[in-house]
């Protein structure tokens, strides 16, 4: 109980922390907000191609309101603690966080965590010019979806977090890392929804990322925001969005534990 | 003096070719990579233009041309420029810098070619199988003259990249932590895979003047396919030089306020 105690009493000092640090290389943050941005493009060119006809019942105001949803999905939910903790094990400074009393799992979440009002600062105005631009009128309406959007954005938070968790914890393993990262993010692009709506993708790999964790962590909470789903589809989409935060979060804490015993601290 | 820069350069080529193939896993594993990237990057063209024969103009062996001069134009970028980037940034960061500064060469020669990775030759050996595949669903063989000013606008179109680069690298001077700048030119480059007139006005607008992404693939694509007016061609070599010296004197100012992190 002392140990869960602790760990709550430490998470708001954590969090100024995770601010500080944001503030303290904002050139980078801005960068990597510029990166996220990016999908833009794709809306201008599917948009313009949509805007001659529709594309297979996509109109030019659900292509903007998919990625315009994508933006703020992407900028709320992803996570780059793999970087991090490769990042940590290369160069040895992951010994002294070994040395705190508190798993590094809640230590690097919290940080997570904190930088979110700042994501919010690109996300809300996003988010304004959805409202305003004729994909507002491709958004959903329904009450149930609505209700559901927060907790699937929290549950697609946890599912990527805990992926890129694990693709660290790799390092622990393996020297060159960077390679494998390169294969996540191919791999999260193409199941994901990132690059295209699932629905226009060739049904074969539309199916494979119905089993795939991608799906829940990123498309999820897009597909509540601009998809009409019946009962069932909602039950099995945030369903399967517990399930895999569940199947992550083992992993990555089994998956710690193991790398963590045959760590030997680099640079010492 | 010239021959001078040759020599490092092939010095450098093969230290950086030993130490590739002293991680031979890698380098498959980095090769399979390369392959699967292409086949994602085809993807959304396949969707596109399933349900489409043109846009924007553009059918889809054409489309593939520029796809392939996009492919082939990121394999030497990042097989050459960006890890020599990586490096770059790392050195500022550490102070090892001095030691660039230091040797009776050319800083930003040192720096261009400080490292390879070798098994980006994949993404070129790709690009050529694109645009052989292309011109075969065309059904006919591109011109010489075509052929040949293809080839120069290729080159002119990594040369102006380049200089975004340098002038990227120019930037981790005066702002030290850097390191993700060349995810950010890497995504806006991603941009430069579809042929520029697909994008309405204003974007199309951005890409030629102020990212130069057209000058690298839609101009040389369009060159290749015997559909380039010479004095585009003219533009974008004289564009791609303005580049050039531009980058350059903003690396000469950048140098001269290096501030040494080591000692």
């Amino acid at each position: 109980m002392s140990q869960l105690s602790r760990t709550v009493r430490a998470i708001p000092t954590l969090l100024r922390i995770g601010v500080a640090e944001t503030v303290a290389y904002r050139a980078e943050f801005l960068v990597w907000l510029l990166v996220t941005t990016l999908p833009l493009v794709m809306l201008a060119l599917w948009s313009s191609v949509a805007s001659e006809a529709p594309f297979r019942g996509f109109e030019s105001k659900d292509f903007v309101a998919y990625y315009l949803s994508g933006l703020i999905v992407r900028n709320v939910t992803g996570s780059w603690v793999g970087w991090q903790i490769s990042e940590e094990i290369r160069m040895g400074t992951m010994a002294m966080r070994l040395l705190r009393p508190l798993h590094p799992y809640v230590a690097f979440a919290a940080s997570h965590v904190a930088a979110i009002p700042f994501r919010l600062v690109v996300a809300l105005p996003v988010a304004v010019i959805l409202l305003l631009s004729s994909g507002a009128s491709a958004l959903t309406r329904e009450p149930a979806q609505l209700a559901l959007l927060a907790p699937s954005l929290a549950f697609g938070w946890m599912i990527n977090f805990n992926l890129v968790f694990i693709l660290g914890t790799i390092s622990f393993w393996a020297t060159k890392t960077m390679a494998l990262m390169n294969v996540y993010f191919a791999l999260f692009s193409l199941f994901s929804g990132y690059l295209l709506p699932i629905q226009l993708l060739p049904s074969v790999i539309g199916e494979v990322a119905e089993v795939l964790p991608f799906r829940y962590g990123f498309s999820a909470p897009l597909e509540l925001m601009t998809r009409h789903l019946d009962g069932e589809q909602l039950a099995l989409l945030v369903g399967g969005q517990i399930g895999w935060v569940a199947v992550t979060l083992v992993a990555a804490l089994w998956l710690w534990r193991a790398g963590v015993r045959r760590f030997e601290a680099v640079g010492g | 003096m010239m021959s001078r820069y040759l020599r490092l350069f092939a010095v450098q080529l093969r230290l950086s070719a030993s130490a590739g193939m002293a991680y031979r896993g890698d380098f498959l594993l980095e090769g399979l990579m390369s392959i699967g990237w292409l086949l994602v990057t085809l993807l959304p063209l396949y969707v596109l233009y399933s349900e489409r024969d043109a846009v924007g103009g553009w059918s889809l062996p054409e489309a593939l041309v520029v796809l392939a001069y996009f492919t082939g134009v990121k394999g030497v970028l990042e097989g050459i420029v960006s890890p020599s980037f990586v490096d770059l940034v790392e050195r500022i960061r550490t102070g090892a810098f001095d030691y660039v500064l230091l040797k009776p060469l050319d800083a930003q020669a040192m720096i261009s070619v400080s490292r390879f990775e070798p098994w980006k030759m994949f993404d070129v050996l790709g690009a050529l199988v694109i645009v052989v595949y292309a011109f075969v669903k065309l059904g006919y063989a591109p011109s010489l003259p075509d052929i040949g000013l293809g080839i120069v606008l290729f080159v002119a179109g990594v040369l102006a990249m380049y200089s975004l680069w340098i002038l990227c690298a120019a930037a981790a001077f005066w702002v030290v932590r850097l390191d993700n700048l060349t995810f950010l030119l890497g995504a806006i480059f991603d941009t430069a895979r579809w042929p520029v007139t697909i994008f309405p006005r204003a974007w199309r607008i951005i890409f030629t003047f102020v990212i130069p992404l057209a000058v690298m693939t839609t101009y040389p694509a369009q060159a290749l396919l015997g559909k380039l007016r010479a004095e585009t061609a003219l533009g974008v070599c004289g564009g791609t030089v303005a580049l050039l010296v531009l980058s350059r004197l903003v690396w000469r100012k950048a140098i001269r306020s290096y501030t040494s992190a080591s000692s």
